[in-house]
C-alpha cells in the first residue's frame, strides 16, 4: 500500500532496517541503521517489529506527503516535526492523515532521526534485509537515498493500533544526544601491532570528528597513535565499531556501510550501543576512549536489551490489554478490559501514586 | 588473548560479540583452505547464537549474540571443531571462468603492462590466463575476489592517484595481485581486460559466481564475441 510521497528528500535520507547479517563473507556490507537504539524505539513505540525498515533522515530531515492514514513515530535528535505545519512531538506515536504533509526540519542536537511508520517501510528483502547499502547501490529505495516524488509503500499492519495513542518514551531514555562522548571500547583484536605508549595515547587523547564522516566510517584527528612495525595486517573482517589506524596515526571508526574486509591494524572496538551514541554527533566535536573487558562490555550490552525488553513487557501488555485511567474521589484506577465479541472481563487496579496524564484514554 | 594448545591457532577478541579464530600468520593456500573448512563446519553446526563467518585469508571472525551464547561455550564448540576439520581439508574447489576481453578501450593499462614488463602482449595475457587462480576471500563491497597465484612477471605498481571511476568487470593487476572489479568503484589497479560475467548480483540468494576457496581462471575471448562487457551491475 502507497503511504508516503517525498516532497522534500532532505540532505540524505535512506531506508534502513537492522542491516544484513550473514552476507559478510560474499563481500557484502552489513549497513543498517547508524543508531539501531532510535529506530528500535520508534518501531516499538507503534507497535511495529522493532526490526521494521524505517527512514534515516541525516542532519535535515524530509517532507513527506501522507497518501493513506496512517501512525508514525520519530525518535532520535532534536529535530523540529511538524504536520501540517503544527509540531510533532517526538518520540510518541503520532497520527497522521492522508493528505497531511509531515516535515522534519534540521537537527539542532544530535544528526540522525527515524521515521517509523505502522506496517513498516515495503520495499524488496535483498539478501534478507530492506536496508539501503550507499556503497555498493542496492536494497532500500532502487539502492539510492530518496529522491522528490518518490512514493513509499507500507507493510500490512498485523496488530491492532490499540493502546498505543499516548506513547511515548520516557523521558532521557535515549540519553543525551550528540554531546562529546567518551566510548567505550574493548583492546584489540590487533593491539599487539602497537607500542605501549601507542595504546596509552589511545586511551589518554582527544580525538575530533573530522568532516569526512559518513555511513562507512568516521576519521578522527588527534595524538598520532605509534604502530610497533607498520601499520598493515594481512586482511581480514572487519567488525562494526573497528578502531583501524593507518600509517599517519590517525584512527578511523568503521560503521554500518564500512567494508567488509582491511588490512589496517585495529587497536581497538567500540561497544556497539556506544557506536549507536556516535552515530549522533556531528563532525568537529570530540571524544575519548575508555577501555573495558569484553566481559564488562557483555554485561553492558546485557543491561541495554533490557532497556529495550522493558519497554517492549510495557507496551505489549497495553496493546493486548488497552488500560482506561478512571479516577474517583481523587483516586486514580487503571481498568483494564479483555476479551470480546460479546463477553468482556474488566479489571480495576489502584494506581498509587500516579496522577492522570495528558494521552490517558479516559 | 589467549592462546590455544594447538600450534598457530589463537582466539582474539573483536569486540563484545565478534571472536577471531588465527589459524596462522601468513598468506598461504593449504592455511587458507583450513580457514574455509573450519568456516564450513561452524556453518553446519548451526550453534544457537552463532550469527555468521566471515573467512579471510588466515582467520575466521566469528560473529555471536554473547546474550545467547558465552564466550566461553563458544570457544569450547569451536575447539571441537577445529579437531574435526583442520585434518580434513577439503581440496575439491570449483573452476569458475572469467572471459575476458583484454586490452582495447576495456583494457586501457595493457599497454603500460608491455613497456614496464619488458614482455610481448601475447606473453602478458598468456602469463594472465594460464594459473588457476586461488579465491582466497571475497571482501571490500560487492564480492571483490582476493585472488593468489598472479606470476611475479606481471608485477606492476599501482597507480599513486587511483581512478576515480574504474567500471564494473574491470581486470586489473598491481604488485602480486590480480582481481575483477565487480562493481564500478574508484580504484588503483593497472587495468588490462574486461569481463562481461556478472561478479555481484544482490538480488540472488547467493550474490557472487565466485565463493571462497574457488579456482578462478581468466579465459580470453575476441572483442566482438563477447556481447559486450557490463558496465553496470544487473540487479
Amino acid at each position: 500500500m502507497d503511504a508516503l510521497e517525498v516532497v522534500r528528500p532532505g540532505l540524505l535520507t535512506t531506508v534502513q532496517d537492522l542491516g544484513r547479517i550473514g552476507c559478510q563473507k560474499y563481500g557484502v556490507p552489513a549497513s543498517g541503521a547508524m543508531d539501531q537504539a532510535a529506530l528500535r524505539a520508534a518501531n516499538l513505540l507503534i507497535g511495529n517489529e522493532e526490526g521494521a525498515a524505517g527512514l534515516e533522515a541525516t542532519g535535515e530531515g524530509p517532507a513527506l506527503r501522507a497518501l493513506a492514514d496512517s501512525v508514525v513515530a520519530i525518535v532520535g535528535p532534536d529535530m523540529e516535526a511538524l504536520i501540517d505545519g503544527r509540531p510533532v512531538e517526538s518520540g510518541a506515536a503520532t497520527k497522521i492523515r492522508s493528505g497531511q504533509i509531515l516535515e522534519l526540519g534540521r537537527a539542532r542536537r544530535g544528526l540522525r532521526a527515524y521515521l517509523a511508520v505502522a506496517g513498516g517501510i515495503d520495499v524488496p528483502l535483498m539478501l534478507g534485509s530492506r536496508s539501503t547499502c550507499l556503497p555498493a547501490g542496492f536494497g532500500g529505495f532502487h539502492g539510492r537515498t530518496l529522491r522528490r516524488g518518490d512514493i513509499l509503500a507500507v507493510g500490512a499492519v498485523e496488530t491492532r493500533l490499540v493502546g498505543i495513542k499516548g506513547r511515548r518514551l520516557p523521558q532521557g531514555w535515549l540519553g543525551r544526544l550528540g554531546e562529546a562522548l567518551t566510548l567505550r571500547v574493548t583492546i584489540g583484536p590487533q593491539d599487539d601491532r602497537f607500542t605501549p605508549e601507542g595504546i596509552r595515547t589511545f586511551l589518554t587523547g582527544t580525538y575530533r570528528l573530522m568532516p569526512e564522516m559518513d555511513r562507512m566510517g568516521v576519521r578522527l584527528q588527534g595524538p598520532p597513535i605509534l604502530h610497533r612495525s607498520g601499520a598493515d595486517v594481512i586482511s581480514d573482517s572487519i567488525p562494526l565499531g573497528a578502531i583501524q589506524v593507518p600509517a599517519d596515526g590517525q584512527p578511523i571508526i568503521l560503521l554500518a556501510d564500512r567494508q567488509t574486509t582491511g588490512g589496517y591494524a585495529k587497536i581497538a572496538v567500540v561497544l556497539r550501543e556506544d557506536v549507536y551514541r556516535l552515530a549522533q554527533v556531528t563532525p568537529g566535536q570530540v571524544v575519548r576512549f575508555r577501555q573495558m573487558t569484553v566481559e564488562e562490555a557483555q554485561a553492558s550490552l546485557r543491561r541495554y536489551e533490557g532497556r529495550f525488553q522493558a519497554l517492549r513487557q510495557t507496551w505489549q501488555s497495553e496493546g493486548e490489554h488497552p488500560n482506561y485511567i478512571l479516577q474517583h474521589k481523587g483516586r486514580s484506577y487503571r481498568v483494564g478490559v479483555e476479551g470480546g465479541e460479546g463477553t468482556y472481563r474488566v479489571s480495576v487496579q489502584e494506581q498509587a501514586g500516579r496522577k492522570p496524564q495528558v494521552g490517558d484514554e479516559v | 588473548m589467549s592462546r590455544d594448545s594447538r600450534i598457530g591457532v589463537r582466539f582474539v577478541d573483536a569486540g563484545e560479540s565478534c571472536l577471531v579464530v588465527e589459524l596462522g600468520d601468513r598468506i598461504d593456500v593449504a592455511l587458507n583452505l583450513q580457514v574455509r573448512a573450519l568456516c564450513l563446519a561452524v556453518e553446519r553446526a548451526g550453534l544457537a547464537g552463532v550469527q555468521e563467518a566471515v573467512p579471510t585469508y588466515r582467520s575466521l571472525a566469528i560473529y555471536y549474540d554473547p546474550l545467547r551464547i558465552g564466550r566461553g561455550a563458544l570457544k569450547e564448540n569451536i575447539d571441537a571443531l577445529l579437531c574435526l576439520t583442520l585434518d580434513q581439508v577439503e581440496l575439491r574447489s570449483r573452476v569458475v571462468e572469467i572471459p575476458t576481453v583484454y586490452g582495447g578501450a576495456y583494457g586501457p593499462d595493457l599497454e603500460f603492462v608491455v613497456r614496464h614488463t619488458g614482455l610481448p602482449q601475447d606473453e602478458v595475457i598468456r602469463l594472465h590466463t594460464e594459473p588457476l587462480y586461488h579465491v582466497y576471500m571475497l571482501g571490500f563491497t560487492g564480492g571483490f575476489p582476493y585472488l593468489g597465484g598472479l606470476s611475479e612477471r606481471l608485477s606492476v605498481p599501482r597507480f599513486h592517484t587511483p581512478r576515480l571511476k574504474v567500471p564494473a568487470g574491470s581486470v586489473g593487476i598491481a604488485g602480486t595481485q590480480t582481481g575483477v572489479y565487480p562493481l564500478e568503484s574508484p580504484g588503483g589497479w593497472r587495468i588490462i581486460g574486461r569481463t562481461s560475467l556478472c561478479l555481484f548480483d544482490p538480488s540472488r540468494q547467493i550474490p557472487t559466481p565466485i565463493l571462497p576457496g574457488d579456482k578462478v581462471r581468466f579465459v580470453q575471448i575476441p572483442q566482438r564475441e563477447s556481447q559486450g562487457p557490463a558496465t553496470s551491475p544487473r540487479h
